[in-house]
């Protein structure tokens, strides 16, 4: 075996991802968690985004549905990059000048929360389009008969039409996952420390070019796999005791 | 609601906390740039330049905390409060002294040409006419490309780190580029530069341009903190620290003149 | 027209009106002179580079949607798994891995530097081309996979049952209506592919977006030109749903 690993050249590129030093793939599994952990925020913080947006935009006033139409056009027609370096140097600086003109100090915005924080808003509007288009897809006589029980509006959005849309939700929703999970490579452009940052620095480091990115695809494949998975299931959990589903019944 | 209260306490002490422990985060390059600051597989930075860092601040009895930023960003960076310091072996230019203010400098080095070897390209318009010259985004390389070269050189092609045109130069798709000297010295002792190139000395100096020699940046206003690092580094200097961290790195002292 | 000027409205213009006349007035635009000819230069790189990858991406699209929907396993599983792991990893990475990664096997293979492609290899613009086509494509032709599925199988054992040609049936019958299903999602991934141009700036590629970088590195003014950036996009993006909506008008919709 270890002669054939050898033989095909992949001796020196497995060593060269090894999990401790001098391999790099400890640097590499560092990076991936960084963009886990991002990917995870931002995805959080797109779906409360997305869930306010989507009831402002079907129940709000105007002014409000108006507004929230310039937002989920403005991110979606900009690339994400471009708002990345909008937000991520403009929103700290006023920040930092609201702050200080208010007589604080200037706070120290780390670069996870900086990231969460900008691929959040853009995570925001797609997830605003997905749980619009969902809510809008249970029956209305759900909601209705709910309303007719007396049912308090949050009370009806807790029991009814959040799980009720789920079902709709959840294949865009794993969309905007996976749209997150790669976004965060973006950030690599303004030097934060993720998956591919790490990968472009050891690629550099060592010159191995090729072994590095070909590892690191694999590990976002590897994710991107994993989450079809889970969504997937989760999917199926949701779908359980509508009818002609599928999944089969208890 | 009493969730949400405690949500906001805890934001609050959040805020307050990490405006207590006032650390200065000093900005590197998120790239690696031997021998004076790269990454390592068990994801430090080392080089010279960290070591610089690290004295300065035990000098001064700073608290530091080293962090990458991208290169091509690292002036918004610093103006936007990412980072408090520049340290990323940045050259005092008159260009960027309008943005930012400068401490004394703490090296400084020529600019070299490294080409292929045996092309017969000289660190001029003249030898560069025709040629692919790679130079990094944001440096003062580039912009002494864009004054001296431009039109003459075939194309100037920009890269987002010094690393990636050193390895397009290796590929053989650029004739030339122009780096910081110990830069081209490093890659040039590498196995791929050895291999490949070679460096055709020094282009004719343009101080307007290529600066005085390297120096810490902070923000515009932050007199205090300036007095302090200067101070950091006239003493790491005087007590022989230079030197000290100098000698595994360099056969004779970068300071310049 | 009164449903659509509403009170609010109107000061919702005022007051974009008057954020973009501050923006005009009070901030620096002094550069903009100066970088005109670069900033068309980037546009038109930009644009072309779009509209030549979408294309391609597109024509790629067909095969692999063919191949998922009804090929022979030989042929649907290579292009299904094409569509997962372009799907499954970021652009970024593909970018690089195709550039610098392939760039770094060079030194190794010298023949390629004396071959009558290296004056075309070595630059960087068809790293781009390639990397965004491939990635169009497989998005496209996930797209294109239940576009080519969704088409009624009737129509198909109709046109099969009059003696047509398989390949005549695909070109007459099946593509068509592939396409018409597909027409819809091809705007929006147009704009998606728009939003990844940018990414081809990290490899030299002087788009439009890396002149913004270079007026920003030049002059140190961070905000105006991504800005302007955003405008741009904007109107490309504009552009580019008003170009599908007329398109969209232009097929006849015949899907019962």
């Amino acid at each position: 075996m270890e002669g054939l690993i050898t033989a095909s050249g992949l001796g020196p590129a497995l060593d060269l991802l090894a999990l401790s030093p001098p391999g790099w793939g400890g640097n590499l599994l560092r990076g991936l968690v960084n963009s886990m952990q991002i990917a995870l925020g931002a995805f959080g913080l797109g779906l409360l985004i997305g869930l306010l947006g989507a009831y402002g935009k079907l129940y709000g006033g105007p002014v409000i549905r108006d507004l929230l139409a310039v937002y989920t056009t403005i991110v979606r027609a900009v690339p994400e990059l471009i708002l990345i370096l909008i937000l991520y140097f403009a929103v700290t600086d006023a920040l930092n000048q609201f702050l200080v003109a208010q007589g604080y100090g200037r706070i120290q915005i780390s670069g996870v929360v900086a990231g969460i924080a900008v691929l959040g808003v853009v995570q925001g509007a797609y997830a605003t389009e997905v749980l619009r288009g969902a809510i809008l897809a249970v029956p209305a006589g759900q909601i209705e008969a709910a309303r007719a029980f007396g049912m308090p509006p949050l009370m009806l959005a807790r029991r009814i039409t959040l799980p009720a849309m789920l079902a709709f939700a959840l294949p865009g929703l794993a969309n905007l996952w996976l749209i997150a999970t790669k976004d965060t490579a973006l950030l690599a452009v303004v030097g934060f420390g993720e998956l591919t940052l790490e990968t472009r620095q050891a690629a550099g480091s060592t010159k191995a070019y090729f072994t590095f990115f070909v590892a690191a695809g694999l590990l976002y494949l590897l994710i991107s796999l994993i989450s079809g998975r889970v969504f997937g299931w989760l999917e199926r959990r949701a779908r359980r005791g509508e009818p002609g589903a599928g999944g089969g019944g208890r | 609601m009493k969730r949400l209260l405690a949500l906001a306490a805890a934001a609050t002490l959040a805020l307050s906390g990490a405006a207590l422990a006032q650390q200065i985060r000093v900005g590197i390059a998120a790239e690696p740039y031997p021998p004076f600051a790269s990454p390592d597989a068990a994801g430090n930075w080392t080089g010279w330049e960290i070591d610089f860092i690290n004295a300065v601040c035990a000098a001064g009895a700073m608290d530091c905390v080293i962090t990458p930023v991208a290169w091509d960003g690292i002036i918004p960076s610093l103006t936007s409060g990412q980072i408090d310091v520049i340290m990323a072996s940045m050259s005092i230019t008159e260009e960027r002294a309008q943005t930012i203010d400068f401490s004394d400098k703490y090296y400084k080095t020529p600019a070299l040409v490294a080409v292929a070897k045996g092309s017969g390209i000289t660190p001029d318009a003249a030898g560069l006419s025709g040629k692919i010259l790679g130079v990094q985004t944001a440096t003062t390389h580039a912009d002494y490309a864009q004054k001296h070269f431009a039109g003459k050189a075939a194309e100037i092609k920009i890269y987002q780190t010094q690393d990636e045109a050193f390895q397009d130069l290796v590929a053989g798709r650029i004739d030339a580029t122009q780096a910081d000297s110990i830069a081209v010295d490093a890659f040039l002792a590498s196995e791929a530069g050895q291999a490949c190139c070679e460096a055709v000395g020094a282009v004719a100096d343009d101080p307007e341009i290529l600066g005085a020699g390297v120096g810490a940046g902070v923000r515009k206003g932050e007199t205090e903190l300036l007095a302090k690092i200067n101070a950091a580094i006239a003493k790491v200097i005087a007590d022989g620290t230079y030197d000290r961290i100098s000698a595994p790195y360099f056969a004779s002292s970068i300071y310049g003149d | 027209m009164t449903g659509w000027l509403q009170p609010h409205r109107v000061v919702m213009m005022a007051l974009a009106l008057v954020l973009v006349l501050w923006s005009a007035l009070s901030l620096r635009w002094d550069w903009l002179p100066q970088y005109a000819p670069l900033l068309v230069e980037g546009l038109w790189n930009t644009v072309w580079i779009l509209v030549v990858t979408s294309v391609l991406g597109m024509v790629l699209a067909i095969p692999l949607g063919l191949a998922q929907a009804a090929g022979p396993w030989y042929l649907a599983a290579p292009a299904r798994a094409f569509c997962t792991v372009i799907r499954g990893t970021p652009l970024l990475l593909q970018l690089w891995l195709l550039y610098y990664g392939l760039g770094s096997l060079f030194p190794q293979f010298p023949w390629i530097r004396q071959s009558d492609l290296w004056p075309i290899l070595r630059q960087a613009w068809p790293y781009a081309v390639l990397a965004l086509t491939l990635s169009f494509a497989g998005y496209e032709g996930e797209v294109m996979r239940g576009a080519f599925k969704g088409v009624p199988r009737g129509q198909l054992e109709a046109a099969k049952a009059m003696g047509m040609p398989r390949l005549t049936i695909l070109r007459r019958i099946w593509l068509p209506q592939a396409v018409q299903r597909a027409l819809p999602t091809l705007g929006g991934e147009t704009v998606l592919q728009l939003k990844a141009t940018p990414l081809v700036a990290t490899i030299t590629v002087m788009d439009i977006y890396a002149v913004s970088s270079r007026v920003r590195q030049d002059t140190f003014i961070v905000y105006e030109p991504l800005l302007l950036l955003a405008l741009v996009y904007m109107c490309i993006t504009g552009l580019i749903v008003l170009g599908f909506r007329w398109l969209e008008r232009r097929v006849p919709q015949r899907i019962a």
